[in-house]
């Protein structure tokens, strides 16, 4: 047998299967953290939402879609959705104009710049329920908020008792510990606008308010996209700030969506239908996910 | 090479198999059984640790451990537990959530073994103690605790005030709602608050029984079935409640915050147990009396607590015997110092007196054992959790000053009778 008719066998180690196997070895913890927890309790969710769960009578009964037939039939629902929608667009509304505005101000070349950017930053490393528990406090009807106000000649209102005022207090709760995050975003994409787009603006006769308009927003508006979509997802999941302040109240004015899940799957023990809400948040956060990242193609600016 | 590899696994399996074997010989010998608490009280803890030790006599190989819950979320988190696989072996449970535990079949009877425990003496226990916690005849948690309301009273707020304190007006046979309401007015009218129901904060009113039991109200039938919120006892007894907050000023606003055992407030009402609250230091003039008189005449209103073996433990049996263990005459004693009994033969002033040194020999007839023989358990239901949830709701368009009483009872009603309907 000649030299030339030996077969020549394949190392099975290969360059690309080594880089692959590298590959998924890096992903690998982050693949298992994803598979146990979050696509697998997603699945479970789903199982669970066709069965009805008595905990306490260890009772476990598929019943196919009456859960999902409950849901569109619970006269709680619409009110609860609505508090949703109320304080998501409150709270997206409010937090990224003022963290716009903020790292704006942070922007320019001022004195003591640093210690208000901790300022403003601190309250997103402190815990959430400590802070909103000190915030109860400020807020109640005898409280500093009112103190302060009374002071000023102004009687306040019962902000966590009063329909009119319990969401707006939550947003404005959940904005003050939150704004500084979006607020380094957007001062960090600020910082990334060249700064000769401007000199060449101001040569053309451009005011600052143009320039904003015309150079700032553009180039920041893909940390604009992002942060959007991190806020809303998160204003979805608002649970600890109303089960702190208002338990859902007065009425059912601050009942979110999550919390009324946590509501029915762990106070009243109605797991099925609890799993049924969770798969609602699911879509619809997974819904608004998928328009904000269809709406990039129109909003969004991209140099390339 | 095939050789030293069948040794090797050999050598790892018999010592694998040996310590499993070793494994299911502690198995069988040790029971650790776990016990959901909501108290984490130092004087609890190291009582329930000695009568757990005393168990041990008995059972040597028994340990027992308490895990102590937070109080707001003590029922959640107890059946969150349960739900996912980890149920404890033993449990405290409110009086509110009784029908749901024992109800559902979740907790192991309790009767046979009791009756079989000697010297258990299981007559010695009142039936009206016991009611909540029986099924068809059985028992399902054996209520340890039975804890009437009454009034904690500062005597240096109401005196600074000008208004009779309670003890004058009891010795003038005038100890009524409208006095005491008056007195707490009074006392609200000099800058102090009035009158404070304690855990009630607008959101568990369940706790106003202790006030509207006075007028014969209920919030539903006895069957449970029927709403009688809107029934007039109840409309009557919220009106005078309603006026002691908005136009008296008896009583703390939604959303005020006020501690009595801070020494700022004239009254509390709230269960004996909370005398331990009573400051050491900086120490104020302070009484104990029974809930005042209300239209339908005098009353008592308690709040039980019971314990109860989860049916579905691995340890059942074992976890009944310490139930038993820990409730017989000898260990109720114990749990009396802090615990009102459910055992008649403890009902006496000897008893309670030298377990709760802080009360008086009158303060405990008039308030301890007249409450808990006479005292009614506050109300509880089947699914009490969502029913209380969206009682809760309805009641919230009550709590502001100009509110139709007899309106925001009715939407209550709307509201929740389809529940209780169920």
């Amino acid at each position: 047998m000649s030299l030339a008719e030996t077969p020549q066998k394949r190392p099975f180690w290969t360059m690309a299967r080594r880089d692959a196997a590298a590959g998924y070895v890096f992903i690998a913890p982050q693949l298992i953290g994803i598979i146990a927890f979050v696509l697998v309790p997603l699945g479970l969710v789903f199982w669970y939402s066709l069965h009805e769960w008595n905990v306490l009578a260890s009772t476990f009964n598929y019943v196919g879609a009456a859960n999902y037939q409950m849901l569109l039939a619970d006269p709680n629902l619409p009110s609860v959705l609505w508090a949703s929608a109320v304080f998501s667009v409150g709270l997206v509304i409010l937090n990224m104009s003022l963290a716009l505005l903020l790292a704006v101000l942070l922007d320019q070349k001022l004195r003591g710049l640093v210690v208000f950017r901790t300022l403003f930053f601190s309250p997103v490393v402190v815990s959430l329920v400590a802070w909103t528990i000190v915030w109860s406090f400020l807020l109640q009807n005898n409280g500093g908020i009112n103190g302060l106000l009374a002071m000023l000649g102004i009687e306040g209102p019962n902000w966590l008792r009063n329909p009119a005022t319990a969401m707006v207090s939550v947003v404005v709760v959940q904005v003050f510990k939150n704004v500084g995050l979006n607020m380094v975003l957007f001062l960090a994409a600020l910082q990334g606008v060249p700064k000769e787009l401007y000199e060449a603006a101001r040569v053309d006769g451009a005011g600052r308010f143009k320039q904003f308009r015309r150079i700032t927003l553009p180039l920041i508006s893909p940390t604009i996209l992002l942060t959007s979509i991190i806020t809303v997802v998160g204003s979805l999941q608002v649970f600890a700030q109303i089960a702190v302040l208002t338990q859902g109240g007065p009425g059912m004015s601050t009942t979110v969506l999550v919390y009324y899940l946590y509501q029915q799957a762990f106070q009243f023990h109605f797991f099925g239908y609890g799993s049924t809400l969770s798969i609602l948040l699911f879509v619809i956060v997974a819904a608004l996910t998928f328009a904000q990242w269809q709406l990039r193609k129109r909003i969004v600016f991209y140099e390339n | 090479m095939k050789t030293k590899y069948l040794k090797t696994s050999a050598a790892i399996a018999g010592i694998v198999l040996g310590l499993a074997a070793s494994g299911t010989a502690w198995a069988q010998d040790a029971v650790n059984l776990r016990m959901t608490i909501w108290s984490a009280n130092e004087a609890h803890l190291a009582m329930f640790n000695e009568i757990a030790e005393g168990f041990k006599a008995t059972h040597p190989n028994v340990t027992v451990s308490f895990e102590p819950l937070p109080f707001d979320s003590y029922t959640t988190t107890l059946t969150t537990q349960i739900a996912g696989g980890n149920p404890p072996d033993l449990a405290w449970i409110l009086e509110t959530t009784a029908a749901d535990f024992v109800n559902s079949g979740a907790l192991a009877p309790l009767s046979d073994a009791f009756a079989a425990t000697e010297g258990y003496d299981i007559a010695d226990v009142s039936e009206k103690a016991t009611a909540l916690w029986t099924r068809d005849g059985q028992l399902y948690a054996y209520p340890f605790s039975t804890s009437p309301f009454a009034l904690f009273v500062n005597n240096d707020v109401i005196t600074a005030a000008g208004a009779k304190t309670p003890a004058e007006l009891i010795a003038s046979g005038e100890w009524t709602w409208d006095n005491a309401f008056a007195t707490a007015a009074t006392v609200g009218q000099s800058g102090k608050t009035g009158l404070v129901v304690r855990d009630f904060k607008y959101q568990v009113w369940q706790n106003l029984a202790s006030i509207w039991n006075g007028w014969g109200a209920t919030p539903w039938s006895e069957d449970g079935k029927t709403c009688t919120f809107a029934d007039q006892p109840m409309v009557d007894a919220m009106t005078a409640i309603h006026k002691a907050i908005f136009t008296d000023k008896a009583m703390p606003g939604p959303g005020e915050d006020i501690d009595f055992f801070a020494g700022e407030t004239g009254m509390t009402i709230t269960q004996i147990s909370r005398a331990s609250l009573l400051p050491t230091e900086n120490p104020f003039d302070w009484d104990l009396v029974p809930l005042p008189a209300g239209p339908v005449g005098e009353y008592a209103v308690v709040g039980q607590a019971g314990v109860g073996a989860f049916a579905a433990g691995a340890n059942v049996d074992t976890a009944v015997a310490f139930l038993a263990y820990m409730t017989n005459p000898e260990n109720s004693q114990k749990l009396a110092q802090f615990f009102p009994p459910a055992r008649a033969s403890l009902l006496n002033a000897e008893t309670l007196a030298a377990t709760n040194p802080l009360l008086s020999a009158e303060q405990i007839d008039n308030v301890v054992i007249s409450g808990i023989s006479n005292g009614v358990v506050l109300p509880g239901h089947t699914n009490f959790a969502q029913i209380q949830q969206t009682i809760r709701a309805s009641l919230d368009s009550l709590w502001v000053a100009d509110a139709d009483v007899a309106a925001v009872l009715g939407n209550v009603c709307s509201s929740v009778s389809p529940l209780l309907a169920r």
